[in-house]
């Protein structure tokens, strides 16, 4: 149950022999193949892999947004695996946070509301000077009463993380957070998730197909055909990049 | 195109299918007026035709007033007895019967009760023999005075049997009978059309029914063999000369029914009414459903425009889709129409005694009715949004376009106008200066005033929905419902404001009803200076009587000061038709109801003798001592001299005569009685007595005044509750129109509830979301309601001022009601669509793009 104590980085979510299959007969896509996969805590790891496999649909199973065919998911101590609604909403409130490509904020809502809309929701009071320092760190002390139509895209997005940091989650998964970005504001975005990693201890999963996003993890997770193919620590934009044409290759190859 | 247009039809299915319900309902009110009139005018067809079948050719006197009061019949002079003789003479006729047949012979019971009727007259009769039609199912025909035959119906309704001693109302008061037969119809039927009848032998009918011996009301003809029966009319005619009416039977039949026909174009407005109110409310539920849809859509118009179409075939393709909602409306609406309008007729034909029923039929009219209605409507309400679709630009087709706020000048402008010409219309026609068409001028008033309410709304609906929404802003389900609701102002001004007609409806009649309950009660309060009064609510056609004996017995009784029998009828005075009134003691003008005299002496009246209200006096430049001839109901004309003038007063008469001339009156028995103590006298020691007086009077009671009031007044509360019933439907309409809104603001915002959902909003807090941001609207919507409605009301209360309305009455309970009805209707109709918003699948709302 606690064989977690002895080790280094405990895993903050965790994947075991997870198979997810759409559909069947003919139409059956296999999507994860068995995928046994460990998030440390306090580290950003990035989940790469081409089009198609199965990255985006990991990153669902291990949040508890999918269901998973075979094998178990957990998140720090829950097991997602098995949980009814109620029980995933109360995961979703306490122990993980998002941050999505199209920002998905509130149009109803101020800049703060938004950022503060999971600790209401969860009928929290946040920790004021967490907030300030979450504030700080994303700099928009200036924007906290715009509207989000009154935002730029960077600056939408970095509300949706200071959404997702303020209310401490287990871990965050960020689904393409640089995808609707231009390269500066990916590059602000990207700086100030790896900066709560390093000064914060947040653990943060992120999705991506941009070697340049995936150089600002501590580790990244290679994905190819449903299976964990690779794995790079401290990768730079140029490994992330060689692996992944390797990768290409492979699958060509394969076909 | 087309093709396309049906794909995105059916695509929408369940959004139009709510829209078009609104649309059916509305359809279904037209077809149904029609369809029952026609049945219950193809009925009544029947009905005359049955009653006349014997009847070659019928002669009757030439009416001494051309309507008559009660029922708006003519009320026909007595034929002389002498003129069967005459006809006999004629050659080419067989047979002649002298027929008594009035209205007004009410049967007593064996609960001590009289039997009421709702519309069919309840006629005494002379007994004229059995015939094809007639039978005598038991017992055998009248021979003595005291003996009648009673039709079936009536023995059922009133419980008696062959053998039986009865009680029995007419011109004069109860006389008892015994009940030596009992008759029915051809065909086993029990009557004909719901009538009751009572047959005396011919001198007692004569006397009961007519007042008078030797006369008949008319007299039947059946022609010999080979005799045309036009022919024998226009025989009969010349023989007979120009005071009387002769007709074939067919003839008497048609007209009998017309009139009664006229009767339910009543009905037929009432229902249409309905229709109107429905529809009004359905334009805007189509309106909104049309905007929202095109909203949706604009990428996909656009696209069009960017592959191609024109403006043309863009707005084509909404009236498309429209012209199918209301095509598709007006089917179902025509089916329920003949359904409901079946369903009215059989309730009709059940309520009024058994009136058979010919066989529904579906009249052009309720056809071209439905679908001009359900076309007309859905493609005019669709026409605004389909304008606002042409003018998307092809670029939208290529961008995200974020649909801007678009400034509420424009329609807010619009709408003051609207309201401004509603506001100018309803003066005219309540101040009485639209000439001739006073009530389309307040019926347009009413219309453009909601039309321009509607148009304001969405400018109102920014602080009050901020203000309601207040409420629930501790709870952040409730605070996210609210900012939803204020999000789109007009889409939410527009479902609110379909709610506001309903309830905007049911509060002004409220107003009206309560305020004019209020000023007759406070009226009669104040000026009646009588502590008991005798009276009866009225049921049917005919007000209650009772025997005038009981005037005298209870002015002799101790303790009782003074008693006033008021008589009351419509009466030709001059030139002029107008209600009549006359008192068992002219003291009861100024003492029990307060007159002041302004000439002459109105403390006493001799019989060739008039008083008149100052208004009479004004208008028709009478003054003491002018004369005046009066035509009574059924009485020579005679000339009275104006002896006095009170002030007029809503509780006064315009024209007072002597009780002798009440004799003369279609109803000579008093209507009500007023009693007067003397000091000291305690009410409850005299009202005992007077009930043993009213033991033959079962038609009316003694109470104390309060409790007369409440009953003279309780038809305005059942009034009331039954246009608060029939209201209510454009209130369910307006509840399709919220769950429409909700529902399709769901479907917009799939994404944001994903992502609510994924940040830890749990099932039931979405859809208590869901279920503020509809209580906002529909609160809000009642709220205005409530406002234009009282506003409408005290419009017309106070148009109605020198009618004695003088109270104006708002009533804050049923005001509280309606707003708390209001919510009620936010969370019905909020259940499916939060259900909706709960099932939302989080991934698939956030994940797909």
């Amino acid at each position: 149950m606690t064989a977690t104590v002895g080790r280094q980085a405990q895993a903050a979510a965790r994947a075991s022999e997870v198979w997810k299959v759409y559909g069947s007969g003919e139409a059956q896509v296999v999507a994860l193949r068995g995928v046994t996969c460990e998030f440390e805590q306090s580290r950003f790891t990035a989940i790469m892999g081409p089009s198609g496999s199965g990255k985006s649909t990991l990153m669902h199973c291990l949040a508890g947004l999918d269901s998973v065919t075979r094998g178990t998911v957990s998140i720090g101590e829950t097991t997602v695996t098995g949980l009814g609604d109620a029980g995933l909403t109360k995961l979703r409130r306490d122990q993980v946070g998002f941050i999505f490509q199209q920002f998905n904020l509130l149009p109803t809502l101020t800049a703060k509301e938004n950022i503060l809309l999971p600790l209401s929701i969860a009928g929290r009071k946040p920790d004021p000077a967490w907030f300030d320092t979450v504030i700080e760190t994303v700099g928009l002390q200036d924007r906290l009463d715009h509207r989000p139509a009154q935002l730029s895209g960077g600056q939408q997005q970095r509300v949706a993380c200071a959404r997702a940091l303020v209310s401490r989650p287990q871990v965050i998964f960020a689904d393409e957070p640089t995808g609707n970005l231009d390269s500066r504001a990916g590059a602000e975005v990207l700086k100030f998730l790896r900066n709560s990693v390093r000064e914060h201890g947040q653990t943060i999963v992120m999705v991506t197909h941009d070697p340049t996003a995936a150089a600002y993890a501590d580790r990244v997770v290679f994905l190819a055909d449903g299976q964990i193919v690779s794995e790079l620590i401290e990768p730079t934009a140029e490994t992330v990049l060689d692996t992944m044409k390797k990768l290409d290759s492979q699958v060509e190859v394969g076909d | 195109m087309f093709r396309a247009t049906l794909k995105s039809l059916l695509a929408r299915k369940l959004r139009l299918i709510l829209s078009g319900l609104a649309v059916v309902l509305g359809v279904m009110f037209v077809s149904g007026a029609f369809v029952l009139t026609d049945t219950l005018g193809r009925s009544f067809d029947a009905v005359f035709a049955d009653a006349y079948e014997g009847v070659d050719v019928n002669v009757s006197a030439k009416p001494t007033m051309e309507v008559g009061d009660f029922e708006g019949e003519a009320v026909a002079a007595p034929v002389p007895a002498e003129t069967v003789e005459r006809i006999q003479g004629v050659p080419g006729v067989a047979d002649v019967t002298g027929v008594v047949a009035a209205d007004g012979a009410r049967l007593i019971g064996s609960n001590g009760k009289v039997v009421t009727s709702f519309g069919p007259p309840q006629l005494g009769m002379n007994w004229v023999g059995a015939s094809d039609l007639v039978q005598l199912r038991e017992g055998r025909e009248p021979q003595a005075d005291d003996e009648i035959v009673v039709n079936a119906s009536l023995a059922k309704a009133g419980r008696v049997a062959v053998g039986d001693r009865v009680g029995v109302l007419t011109l004069e008061p109860k006389r008892e009978f015994t009940i030596v037969g009992i008759s029915g119809y051809s065909g086993g039927r029990d009557s004909i059309g719901g009538v009751n009848e009572i047959m005396f032998t011919t001198p007692v009918a004569q006397q009961l029914m007519l007042g008078q011996g030797d006369a008949y009301t008319n007299v039947t003809v059946t022609a010999a063999d080979g005799v045309a029966n036009d022919r024998l009319r226009d025989d009969v005619a010349a023989a007979l000369g120009a005071d009387f009416e002769v007709k074939t039977g067919a003839e008497v039949s048609a007209d009998a029914s017309a009139t009664l026909k006229d009767g339910l174009s009543f009905f037929n407005r009432i229902l249409l009414g309905f229709a109107a109110v429905a529809l009004l409310v359905g334009t805007f539920l189509i309106l909104n459903t049309f905007s929202i849809i095109v909203a949706q859509r604009t990428r996909e118009l656009a696209l069009m425009r960017a592959v191609g179409a024109g403006r043309r075939q863009i707005i084509g393709s909404v009236v498309l889709e429209a012209v199918a909602v209301g095509l598709l409306a007006s089917v179902l609406g025509l089916g329920a129409g003949v359904g409901i309008g079946a369903l009215l007729a059989y309730v009709f034909g059940n309520i009024s005694g058994g009136l058979d029923l010919a066989g529904i039929a579906v009249p052009p009219a309720a056809v071209i009715g439905a679908f001009g209605v359900g076309l007309i409507i859905t493609v005019v309400a669709a026409l605004l949004p389909a304008l606002r679709a042409s003018r998307i630009p092809p670029i939208a087709a290529m961008q995200d376009v974020a649909t801007p706020d678009r400034p509420l000048t424009k329609v807010t402008v619009a709408g003051a106008a609207v309201t401004a010409t509603g506001a100018t219309l309803l003066f005219l026609g309540l101040g009485g200066h639209a000439g001739g068409n006073t009530l389309v001028t307040i019926l347009g008033g009413v219309l453009f005033a909601f039309i321009g309410v509607a148009l304001l709304t969405p400018l109102v609906s920014r602080p009050v929905v901020a203000l309601l929404g207040g409420i629930f802003s501790w709870w952040i389900p409730g605070k996210l419902g609210r900012l939803n609701s204020g999000r789109n102002p007009r889409r939410t001004a527009i479902t609110a404001a379909a709610l506001m007609v309903g309830i905007a409806l049911v509060t002004g009649v409220t107003v009206i009803l309560d305020s004019t309950k209020s000023s007759i009660s406070g009226l009669a309060q104040d000026q009646i200076k009588a502590e008991l009064v005798i009276g009866g609510a009225q049921t049917g056609p005919r007000p209650p009587t009772f025997d005038p004996a009981v005037l005298e017995k209870a002015a002799a009784l101790p303790g009782v000061a003074l008693v006033g029998g008021a008589y009351g009828d419509l009466a030709q005075v001059g030139d002029e038709r107008t209600w009549v009134g006359a008192n068992s003691d002219v003291l009861t003008l100024t003492q029990i109801f307060g007159a002041r005299a302004t000439a002459g002496d109105i403390s006493r009246l001799g019989p060739d003798q008039m008083l008149v209200s100052s208004d009479v006096a004004a208008s028709r430049g009478l003054s003491v001592g002018s004369t005046v001839p009066v035509q009574l109901a059924r009485a020579e004309a005679k000339t009275y001299t104006v002896s006095g003038i009170y002030e007029s007063d809503e509780l006064l008469d315009p024209v007072t005569l002597p009780v002798t001339a009440a004799q003369g009156f279609t109803i000579p028995q008093p209507i009500a009685g007023f009693i007067q103590l003397t000091p000291g006298a305690e009410p409850a020691d005299v009202l005992p007595r007077v009930e043993t007086l009213l033991a033959d009077s079962p038609e009316v009671s003694v109470a104390d005044r309060e409790t007369f009031i409440e009953q003279q007044t309780k038809p305005l509360d059942d009034l009331l509750r039954m246009i608060q019933i029939l209201l209510l439907l454009a209130i369910v309409i307006a509840v399709l129109g919220i769950i429409n809104t909700l529902a399709l603001s769901v479907l917009e915002r799939t994404r944001e509830l994903g992502l609510l959902r994924a940040i830890g909003l749990g099932r039931a807090q979405t859809m208590g979301m869901i279920t503020v941001e509809a209580v906002v609207i529909s609160v809000f919507g009642a709220l205005l309601g409530v406002a234009v409605g009282s506003g409408l009301g005290a419009a017309v209360v106070e148009a109605l001022h020198d009618e004695g309305i003088t109270d104006l009455v708002l009533p804050w309970a049923d005001m509280g009601t309606m707003v708390g009805l209001g919510a009620l209707v936010g969370v019905l109709a909020a259940v499916i669509p939060a259900v909706r918003a709960a099932r939302i699948d989080v991934l698939g709302a956030i994940a797909h793009d």
